[in-house]
């Protein structure tokens, strides 16, 4: 006791040093990810896949594509971005954040109508007759899919009608918790989040309604010594990896 | 630039909620903090704890019970159906429930704290001269109180302006109805829009540093806001 006492801060700067060690001994790399809401299932199974297959650590972070980019602006420590649009991985370049070069199309997606409740078979029926007390769309600013969902109102002329229904929910996540949990009646979703519900459940809107929602991926600065990062992005094109994809609901280039 | 069209819907209706949660907690409020200034009753802490739970738990998990309670298949939904809506979230009078969960200990605690010194010599008093309990509650108790009161109504209110963890889970963010301050601010950092969310949390944090200062002036006024 007298020793542990005596040498105790010889001991804890010791204990620190092993410890510090520690990420040094281990063999495998880690990637830290910033990914889209919409992509969250199809992004977990194919860093299951990944560490798998490489024994490389995916970690990924979720949220609204807008929400993560602001993120990566104040010097987010994430290695690679998956976002839902094709724009705020150029503007991550532009603005020198991203490495020129790594930006491709990862996933092109489709946006839905899902609700559980209301049967969205003729999701535009459903949409003009307007009888529902609260629609809940992803913020349009900040989610693609949430501007897809505005699009098709637009493009069906409901905007006006169906405004003082829309409940704006922070990211397509929040969007699909809120018809979930009963309080809107409907949504628009990515199909990717509901792509086993029963075909009562969910419409897709014709894809000449809306802007095509090309889901882009790129390297980041922070992540540009990265070799695994580089590994999961080249992993995202592989042939294992689009067949995921395109299980999960999305098409492909 | 922020013009004043853009924060006036959002800073009405923060101060209406704020108001309003404000005047019902003090109603509900009291009769809790003097049951619990002078029960002794043997689960008296335990439920002093779980008045005092809003202040621990994470704003999320109040969010997070309230969007099941709230829709059609809970109690909110029940609720909601008196007025032929289908649920509570996405409403006002949702967020005026959620926060009078979330503020409910900010009025409790401080009410509770100045009932507990108040002098049992002048009740007993009262009592001989035949005042009746409830003269010596509203005679006596209260004006003794009166710091704990003033107290509770700031904390209260100003807890209720920073709410938004809550509001996030439950609001929906509708313009007029749920969106106050703290989601307008959000949503400016989340568009990008960086000045007019410098603007409007600069006056928040003059907002907030008014409430403080008074909040100290009145203590060091009226004597103590702790035991």
């Amino acid at each position: 006791m007298r020793f542990l006492r005596r040498h105790f801060l010889g001991l804890a700067v010791a204990a620190a040093a092993v410890a510090s060690l520690a990420p040094a001994v281990q063999a495998a790399g880690t990637v830290n990810a910033a990914v889209a809401a919409n992509f969250t299932q199809v992004a977990t199974d194919l860093a299951a896949k990944f560490k798998a297959k490489t024994g490389n650590d995916v970690r990924l972070s979720f949220g609204a594509t807008g929400a993560l980019y602001t993120q990566i602006t104040q010097a987010a420590p994430f290695d690679v971005f998956l976002s839902a649009d094709d724009k705020r991985t150029g503007v991550a370049i532009k603005d020198g954040f991203g490495v020129d070069g790594t930006e491709f199309t990862y996933a092109i997606g489709k946006a839905a109508l899902y609700s559980p409740t209301v049967d969205v078979t003729d999701g535009e029926a459903v949409l003009k007759a307007n009888a529902f007390q609260h629609i809940s769309i992803a913020d349009p600013k900040a989610a693609p899919y949430g501007a897809a969902g505005m699009a098709v109102l637009d493009k069906l002329g409901l905007t006006d009608a169906v405004k003082p229904k829309i409940v704006t929910a922070e990211n397509i996540t929040q969007a699909q918790q809120f018809v979930d949990s009963g309080n809107a009646e409907v949504g628009f979703v990515a199909l990717s989040q509901v792509i086993g519900k029963p075909a009562t459940q969910v419409w897709l809107p014709p894809q000449d309604d809306y802007p095509v929602i090309a889901q882009n991926a790129v390297l980041l600065k922070v992540g540009a010594d990265n070799q695994a990062a580089k590994d999961f992005l080249d992993y995202l094109k592989s042939d294992e990896a689009v067949a995921v994809i395109k299980a999960a609901g999305y098409e492909t280039n | 630039m922020l013009t004043l069209a853009d924060i006036w819907s959002p800073l009405v209706l923060t101060i209406s909620l704020a108001s309003v949660t404000t005047v019902i907690l003090l109603i509900i409020a009291t009769p809790i903090a003097w049951w619990l200034a002078r029960t002794d009753f043997i689960l008296r802490e335990p439920i002093a704890a779980l008045v005092a739970l809003p202040i621990v738990l994470p704003p999320t998990v109040i969010g997070f019970y309230f969007i099941i309670a709230m829709g059609p298949n809970g109690p909110g939904g029940l609720i909601a159906s008196l007025w032929g809506a289908r649920t509570l979230a996405f409403s006002f009078e949702g967020l005026v429930i959620g926060s009078l969960v979330y503020s409910l200990p900010f009025m409790v605690q401080p009410i509770r704290v100045a009932f507990e010194a108040v002098s049992e010599e002048a009740l007993e008093a009262a009592a001989t001269l035949g005042a009746t309990r409830r003269q010596a509650f509203f005679r006596i108790a209260i004006p003794y109180a009166a710091s704990g009161f003033f107290t509770g109504l700031i904390l209260t209110f100003a807890h209720t302006v920073g709410e938004f963890g809550v509001v996030l889970m439950i609001g929906g963010n509708i313009p007029g109805e749920t969106k106050v301050l703290s989601i307008a601010i959000y949503d400016f950092v989340e568009h990008g829009q960086w000045m007019d969310a410098h603007w409007l949390s600069l006056g928040m944090v003059v907002f907030a540093f008014v409430v403080v200062t008074a909040t100290m002036l009145l203590d060091r006024r009226f004597g103590r806001l702790t035991g």
